[in-house]
């Protein structure tokens, strides 16, 4: 099965990336974006998505910094090449 | 009495780190890929690029076949200490508190840095006295100390005006519980010889940690 694991700064960490973005939006002008950051996805297929949990608590995500979101794909949707629906969502907040 | 250096794919300081260690103790080259520690006394594991930073820094290095017995060196009490990306891995590892974020500038900064030593009750500071200035270089991308420390496993800071990275507390460089593994953001050992280094107080560190080991 496809998944995407999303991972972000957490929330109340300083995010220099995203300070930096959101700083250069105006600058382009793009007004009215606010709360920017910048994370890092990882896309994997899994035989058992009952183990993603586990992989990013302990090696995708370092749950200290970072807040991870489980996105599982629909399977016969992804294989049809469309864009993957969302069939779980979820966001640990460890 | 002999310490050990690990070499990681993607470290680049383990040389400096071994001439360094070579000032005060025999020295033994030790491999990511290796389960063995050489019978050593004790363990630096040196600044670098382990894995290439992938993922995260030292989130890799960390499931190295050497760390499983770093680990368990660390938890029997032996010395074990982390410079920059040692640091992180330390971190990474658990045997340290906290993690190290990217810099607030975004940038790679290369400089001479002063350190304010915090704690004398690790072996590696053993040899300082609390508030003393250490002029140590410091180079990297991701230095920004973050996390829950107790107050007494800060062990070095930068001092006023040093802080180029953004820490947390201008926290330098983090203990465990026990003392026995440091883990510190600048490099003590670029800093072993007057030439090259602008001082020798990184030498200060490394003679701390054969000077409890020889007692």
């Amino acid at each position: 099965m496809r998944a995407r694991v999303l991972i972000r700064p957490k929330a109340g960490i300083l995010d220099p990336q995203g300070v930096a973005v959101e700083r250069a939006l105006p600058a382009l002008g793009f007004a009215g974006a606010s709360n920017v950051h910048v994370g890092r996805l990882v896309e994997l297929d899994v035989e058992d998505p009952g183990q993603l949990e586990a992989m990013c608590q302990k090696l995708l995500a370092n749950p200290l910094i970072e807040d991870y979101e489980i996105v599982l794909a629909d399977a016969g949707i992804a294989s049809s090449g469309r864009g993957p629906s969302l069939r779980e969502h979820r966001t640990a907040n460890a | 009495m002999k310490l050990g250096v690990v070499t990681f794919p993607g470290t680049c300081d383990d040389v400096d780190a071994r001439l360094a260690a070579a000032k005060v103790a025999d020295v033994a080259a030790l491999w990511h890929g290796d389960a063995d520690l050489q019978g050593v006394d004790g363990v630096i594991i040196p600044g670098g690029f382990s894995y290439g930073d992938y993922l995260r820094a030292g989130a890799i290095a960390r499931f190295s076949p050497v760390m499983d017995e770093i680990i368990a060196f660390a938890h029997a009490g032996g010395p074990v200490l982390g410079i920059c990306n040692g640091f992180q891995i330390l971190c990474e590892a658990g045997l340290l508190p906290g993690a190290l974020l990217p810099n607030t500038g975004l940038r790679f900064v290369c400089r001479q840095v002063d350190l304010v030593v915090a704690s004398t009750s690790t072996p590696f500071t053993s040899t300082c006295t609390v508030g003393e200035h250490l002029s140590i270089p410091a180079k990297h991308t991701s230095g920004r100390f973050f996390g829950d420390v107790a107050p007494d496993q800060v062990v070095l800071r930068y001092a006023p005006g040093h802080n180029f990275n953004g820490s947390q507390d201008d926290i330098a460089g983090v203990s465990n519980a026990a003392g026995n593994v440091l883990g510190l953001m600048p490099h003590p050992e670029h800093a072993v010889d007057a030439l090259t280094g602008g001082s020798t107080d990184g030498l200060k560190l490394f003679e701390g940690m054969a000077r409890v080991l020889v007692g």
